[in-house]
């Protein structure tokens, strides 16, 4: 059984079909790509899988589990995790503050605990220095740990953004575009982040991108999508050198 | 790190302390006028419901123009308390309690204007917090409330109305408030509010319910794709604020005569007053609401001798106080030359 199973997602703005019976399969541990001209429904799919929007029609499982409909916060429970086109990080917030609130669910105390510092405060707050120091440290953060994330450079605010989203502990990891505006060297060592983080965790991962040569580095299968329907779908290399796909993304 | 953070919030307590400490040998010494002395209960009233708007402005990131409102209410429910068992319990136990309830009410009306309020977002929750604070005045300021050997008995129109028997008493009378509060208030007792309200605040701050409002302020989307329950954080910074302005509130009707619930003590133009301190004492920065509230409360009271130019040089002060606050070459500046006190202060540490 693979991890994610799309089935005939279908969504409708207004008369637009902007997603159109769309399937997917993903298995655990893979490192999967989704591709496609810009206007594609590439995003769209994201916020489908994430409960952003709710689908026309479809079905989507993760793990067996159908979560068709779920709302947001509770897709994240599900174990579903994202990072966005735009960066969304807590900009007024310290980078290890950032990456706490994604640990939220996991270290729990009272409210009351919360305001007058008592009972298990202190050993909790203890064990979520320890979880985000070491989630920091796997993307080369450490040092930045009491910046205010809004003046991180760049590269970095992509690498918290999924420090953060891996602190919720998913079963599978949305990327929407992480090597967007980065330049060369950025986007090599973004590469191998995933793949460490891929190796470390176990993690199987979703990634939207526009980079072709990060795509063909590391995604072993891909899907192609073009005006919202799957253009094509199977291995990276013999996908990219598809004539339907190189016409769709470079014309004729 | 963590450990400075410890210290700023430490020395927070200790320079309210140290203030606390001089104003009272000033007041021993009778260097103090009567007229200032009447003044330092307001200042550290005002200083705590400004610490409070400033968990819903500067962490929350909600602008609310209602916290005169839940200072009225915590004012008033802890008021008739007082009166009520001014005889049968001793102040030590009175006021106590009458801190708790007040507290509570606040709260409790935090949660119910919360419940539709926080659907809304920036420009309306304000307009509906300004209603809110309108309402509860002109609410309490036509109830007639008084009690008899056959119960309590409400009015909206007159004492006449009331229907008392003679030996009735007169709890609230309209416009005319409530007289007669037993005056437990007194500095100190403001100052240790005033620094419970400062613990709680900044407690909360560094903590894990307070990184979750804080997240949604930053970035609602964001903070809900990492499983923050909105709804519930929203909920949780706008009450404690409620509380804590209602805190405020409690001192005030026990620092004073007669409690009316006038323009003048809850009026909308009072929750901009607050506002004004949260916002020349920073946005988010929990001691400097407590600065401002009180240096800009004392300033104009101080000015008086000057008569007619009080007004020109209060105003003077607070484009230069937000100047120095807001504007980008200031604030860099201020960065500088706190950075190089720090450097000096390092290297003296080091030698030592």
């Amino acid at each position: 059984m693979a991890l994610l199973e799309v089935d005939n997602l279908s969504i409708m703005f207004g008369g637009l079909r902007a997603v159109d019976d769309f399937n997917l399969r993903v298995e655990k541990g893979e490192l999967y790509g989704l591709i496609g001209p810009n206007g594609a429904g590439k995003t769209t799919v994201f916020n489908l899988l994430t409960g952003v929007y709710k689908p026309n029609e479809g079905v989507i499982r993760l793990d067996g589990v159908d979560i068709t409909g779920h709302k947001t916060v509770e897709i994240n429970h599900d174990g579903i995790a994202r990072t966005f086109q735009n960066i969304r990080l807590f900009q007024d917030m310290s980078v290890i503050d950032n990456v706490k609130v994604g640990l939220q669910n996991q270290y729990h105390y009272s409210t009351a605990a919360s305001i007058f510092h008592l009972g298990s405060y202190k050993k909790v707050e203890k064990e979520y220095d320890d979880a985000a120091m070491e989630l920091l440290s796997v993307f080369g953060l450490e040092n930045e740990r009491d910046y205010k994330a809004s003046n991180l450079p760049y590269g970095q605010q992509r690498k918290l953004e999924i420090a953060r989203a891996m602190a919720t502990k998913p079963k599978l990891l949305l990327l929407d575009e992480p090597a967007a505006g980065m330049n060369p060297n950025e986007t090599g060592e973004l590469m191998k982040t995933i793949e460490l983080i891929r190796s470390k965790f176990g993690i199987t991962i979703l990634l939207i991108e526009h980079d072709m040569k990060l795509v063909s580095g590391i995604c072993e299968e891909v899907t192609v999508l073009n005006f919202g329907r799957i253009l094509k779908q199977g291995k990276t290399r013999e996908v990219l050198q598809d004539p339907e796909v190189v016409k769709a993304y470079i014309g004729e | 790190m963590k450990k400075k953070k410890l210290s700023r919030q430490t020395w927070t307590y200790i320079v309210v302390l140290i203030v606390y400490a001089v104003v009272e040998i000033f007041e021993y010494a009778g260097l103090l006028s009567s007229h200032l002395t009447g003044l330092l209960v307001p200042a550290t009233y005002y200083a705590i419901v400004a610490v409070g708007l400033n968990i819903c402005v500067g962490i929350l990131g909600e602008l609310s123009l209602g916290h005169a409102g839940f200072m009225c209410v915590g004012a008033f429910s802890s008021s008739l308390f007082s009166i009520l068992t001014e005889n049968s319990l001793p102040t030590a136990i009175r006021f106590p309690l009458a801190m708790v309830i007040g507290i509570a009410v606040a709260a409790l009306f935090g949660f119910l204007i919360g419940i539709p309020v926080l659907r809304l977002n920036g420009d309306y929750l304000a307009i509906v917090t300004l209603a809110f604070g309108e309402i509860i005045k002109n609410i309490l300021n036509s109830l007639y409330l008084g009690y008899d050997s056959n119960g309590l008995h409400a009015s909206f129109t007159s004492q006449m109305d009331l229907g008392m028997e003679a030996d009735g008493t007169m709890l609230m009378n309209g416009p005319m408030g409530i007289s007669g509060t037993p005056r437990d208030a007194n500095f100190t007792v403001a100052v240790v509010m005033l620094l419970i309200a400062l613990f709680v605040a900044q407690n909360l701050i560094n903590s894990r319910d307070g990184r979750a409002i804080m997240s949604i302020r930053d970035n609602r989307i964001a903070a809900e794709s990492v499983g923050i329950n909105i709804t519930k954080y929203k909920m949780l910074g706008f009450v404690v604020s409620a509380a804590i302005a209602g805190a405020a509130g409690v001192l005030f009707s026990h620092s004073i005569s007669t409690l009316q619930a006038g323009s003048q003590y809850f009026g909308y133009n009072i929750s901009i007053l607050i506002l004004v301190y949260v916002v020349l004492g920073g946005i988010g920065n929990i001691s400097g609401s407590v600065i401002a509230a009180a240096v800009l409360y004392l300033l104009p009271e101080l000015l008086r001798a000057l008569s007619s130019y009080r007004m020109l040089i209060y105003s003077i002060v607070l484009i230069v106080v937000m100047l120095f606050n807001w504007a980008p070459a200031a604030r860099n500046w201020r960065n500088r030359v706190l950075a190089s006190i720090r450097a000096k202060f390092g290297k003296k540490g080091a030698k030592a």
